[in-house]
């Protein structure tokens, strides 16, 4: 059976190639494993590509009195105490590391005065800790992390899309997908599945996030038995364009901010004064996206409905140069010179805190076999991810995933491909050119309105059970769904393979933030606008028990006492 | 404020003609045109979105972030290599249908997307960055500035496709194309490499074969100096290897 299927096989398989898929490679590569690694799109486009602001890492080059310590500190203070400790400790102990590394593979950072790396401030960070490329880092990184994976000798399998993975009891076994390009199915042998596919901002209608951002792997992982940690935890960028309509969402990096941009609202008040008087327009996102939907909402917001950003105080070619790509962004898009006037700005869903949980040490998942990284995992961000910290969050589990899982396939035996797996993935994909429904790109637009208006930046009981009434709608339709044209290069039928992850993901989101009854984080009900001190000490986490979704808290793992004593001195 | 000219502009015009080249690999393929509601500050890849959500729902497009960035979504509009998603609808003529196609310079997948998959083979042969024995890791942002321009690229290949070795002469077998000069200048004049590429842009990326017209450099969305800045210096630099005993003379002896 399987033998009618164009099969590779590996030691490590890796879905996903932004920069956790990538640094997982080039790890598992370096651990003796022979690789593989998939992309949706082509190499070196993914999200990570987006990536403006800077890599988070305790480097001390600009301000020398920071260290490790900090960083843990400020990611906890950032999460709201929500995160795995463990992660977050690691993550700002190996981050410097990690840094050097890129730049030992040919990444070049700005410099200080004395030719190191030079770092910038960024909200929740006590110091300057962004290591930056302008406002591009994420391209530096991708490229770097991309040329050094393919001349070590990665298997890169581009436009090829994982619809299932295929378990031989309890363990991970491979894989099955389609190429884009003919439509023809693949399937992947694998002892090892890293997953870094990314989060599920298309869900949402104002989004940063890029077409391929429709949680997949989350909904992979579910399906493959895996569990989701802290899904309700959904951060809302405070800065994305806000017209014209064609790029609402557009990411506004904070670097602005870094830089020393200031907001106002439309009477020209600099209103972080009112929410954040210490910290200012360098307040965590949670706080400075709810401040700016809030002055929108009371009626200060600008034309367009956001807020003013100004940085045009500073030199004309200082702005040029720090931020190029935005100077460029409102210029082409917008007809606005920031180097002369504010721009406007308003939050567009950004980045899943939430995802699968894994262990700390290795990012294995709770199957055998499937592990996770970047913002496909969860728990290093807790309730509320810190601007820089995703970069570093990609590097730092990146590797440990990619070591993790060659030491793991280096162990484990060949495992089996099971027959009727295969043909259930088949018939899941070729289903819907029977269907004589609606299209998927209006099942989509239906999906992003409620998430967008449901279960956005505040939440209420009442919204909250609506959207998962509306999702539970939206279900039927989707099985219903009709394809036009053939298998070659087809968005719509793709489509309807993502929109399946994004129901069930979104569906994850929504009862994980009816469960919650407080606010923390990223995370606003209004009917309960509190702190909960009981929910302090509890994580979401959405099970799959025989096909259905159940919700359960666990504790949150509580800090050793060296790591209490660091929190306690850093007051 | 924000784009105050925009709606103006557009004012007279609610609908735009899109004529947009439909076809697989082995067919013969045909322009097939879509009107479109339009609106303020729209480009043209919100206008090919809006074709396959309404009208052609397999309408092959190949694009990522929207947003300039990644360099997926390019194609030919009214002819000229553009980024789709950075190519504003109020800078055409709306009152002639907007004529989109693919790259010229790859074969054709599907409507407006083709296989780029020669670019990745090409960028293997290049040989990765590799520090001086024992460099210390400082940099001079002034040098850093200088490659950093090279690093910029999002790999659009809108130069390559622009490239008439490529484009008219199809030299692919022999010829790199200015986006792997480009490359290879960010790796020869990363302030630490150790590394020499001028065998390799000589004999196997066939730099010889650029006659410098710049059309790389006007198609470039990141404006990058591909020619003055990447191309000429590396022609430099072969020249001064493989064409000027004087020259290596003289470094022998000042390298000495």
């Amino acid at each position: 059976m399987t033998a009618t299927y164009e099969t590779h096989e590996h030691d490590v398989l890796i879905i996903g190639a932004g920069g956790a898929g990538l640094r997982a490679a080039i790890e598992a590569l370096a651990n003796g494993a022979r690789v593989g690694l998939v992309c949706k799109s082509l190499l070196g486009k993914a999200h990570t590509v987006m990536a403006e602001g800077g890599i988070a890492a305790a480097m001390g080059n600009v301000d020398q009195g920071d260290d490790w310590r900090t960083h843990f500190c400020d990611t906890m203070r950032g999460g709201k105490f929500l995160n795995n400790w463990r992660m977050a400790q690691l993550h700002a102990q190996e981050a410097p590391e990690r840094v050097r590394e890129l730049e030992q593979w040919g990444a070049l950072f700005d410099r200080t005065e004395s030719g190191d790396i030079l770092q910038r401030a960024f909200g929740g960070h006590t110091f300057k800790r962004l290591c930056h490329v302008g406002d591009r880092t994420g391209l530096e990184l991708i490229r770097t992390l991309q040329d050094r994976g393919v001349q070590q000798g990665i298997d890169v399998y581009m436009e090829c899309t994982i619809t299932r993975l295929i378990k031989d009891g309890d363990r991970i076994a491979g894989a099955f997908g389609y190429w884009r390009e003919t439509g023809r199915f693949v399937m992947f042998k694998a002892k090892a599945i890293v997953i870094a596919t990314g989060g599920i901002g298309k869900a949402w209608k104002v989004t940063s996030n890029s077409w391929e951002y429709t949680a997949d792997g989350m909904a992979l992982a579910y399906e493959a038995g895996a569990e989701l940690l802290d899904m309700e935890f959904v951060q809302f960028h405070p800065t994305g364009m806000v017209w014209p309509p064609g790029v609402q969402g557009l990411l506004v990096t904070e670097a602005v901010r870094g830089e020393g941009g200031i907001l106002r609202n439309r009477n020209g008040e600099r209103f972080m004064e009112k929410y954040d008087p210490k910290r200012m327009e360098l307040s965590t996102r949670d706080v400075v996206a709810r401040s700016i939907y809030t002055e929108v909402k009371e009626g200060r917001g600008t034309p367009h409905g956001g807020a003013f950003l100004d940085i045009s105080h500073q030199p004309a070619e200082y702005v040029k140069k720090k931020l190029p790509s935005m100077y460029h962004q409102f210029k082409e898009l917008a007809d606005v010179d920031i180097t002369t006037g504010p721009m406007e700005v308003g939050p567009t869903c950004h980045y899943m805190m939430g995802g699968i949980r894994v262990d700390a040490e290795t990012a294995q998942s709770t199957v055998a076999g499937l592990f996770a990284a970047g913002e496909a995992a969860a728990g290093l961000h807790g309730a509320n991810r810190l601007g820089g910290n995703s970069l570093s969050d990609l590097l730092v589990f990146g590797r440990r995933a990619g070591k993790a899982a060659a030491e793991f396939a280096g162990t484990a035996s060949a495992a089996r491909l099971d027959a009727a797996q295969l043909e259930a993935a088949e018939r899941e994909m070729l289903a819907p050119f029977e269907h004589k429904g609606e299209y998927p790109y209006e099942i989509h637009r239906d999906l992003q309105e409620t998430m967008q208006s449901l279960v956005g930046i505040f939440r209420t009981e009442e919204d909250l059970q609506k959207a998962l009434h509306n999702i539970e709608e939206l279900k039927p339709r989707l099985d219903g769904v009709r394809i036009d044209g053939s298998r070659m290069f087809n968005p719509g039928w793709h489509l309807t393979r993502d929109l399946r992850s994004m129901l069930l993901i979104s569906e994850a989101v929504t009862r994980s933030a009816l469960a919650r009854r407080e606010s923390r984080g990223a995370h606003s009900r209004i009917d309960f606008p509190q702190l909960g001190d009981e929910w302090g000490k509890k994580n979401n986490l959405i099970v799959n028990r025989g096909g259905t979704m159940t919700l359960q808290q666990n504790p949150v793992r509580e800090l050793p006492e060296d790591l209490q004593k660091i929190l306690a001195e850093t007051k | 404020m924000a784009g105050a000219g925009m709606g103006a502009a557009l004012e007279a015009q609610s609908e735009a003609t899109l004529r947009v080249f439909r076809g697989e690999a082995d067919s013969v393929g045909e322009a097939v045109d879509y009107r479109v509601p339009i609106a303020p500050g729209m480009v043209v890849l919100d206008a090919l979105h809006s074709i396959q959500a309404q009208q052609a729902p397999d309408l092959a497009v190949r694009w990522n972030c929207k947003a300039g960035k990644c360099g997926s979504c390019s194609a030919e509009v009214n002819g000229r290599p553009r980024l789709t998603c950075k190519t504003r609808m109020d800078s055409l003529p709306l009152n002639e249908p907007i004529v989109v196609s693919p790259l010229k310079a790859f074969p054709l997948i599907k409507d407006l997307v083709t296989d780029v998959s020669w670019n990745y083979k090409v960028n293997k042969k290049i040989p990765a960055f590799q520090p001086r024995a024992g460099v210390q890791w400082k940099m001079d942002q002034r040098d850093v500035d200088r490659v950093q321009e090279f690093r910029k690229c999002i790999e659009c290949f809108l130069c390559q496709n622009v490239c008439h070795v490529l484009r008219d002469h199809a030299k692919h077998e022999v010829f790199a194309g200015p986006r792997f000069f480009v490359r290879t200048a960010g790796l020869e004049m990363h302030p630490l490499d150790g590394v020499s590429r001028t065998k390799l842009l000589k004999d196997e990326m066939g730099l010889g074969y650029c006659n410098i017209t710049k059309c790389c450099t006007e198609v470039c969305p990141e404006e990058i100096h591909i020619t003055d800045n990447a191309i000429i210096p590396l022609k430099e630099r072969v020249v001064d290897e493989f064409y000027d005993p004087v020259m290596m003379l003289v470094r022998k002896i000042r390298g000495a």
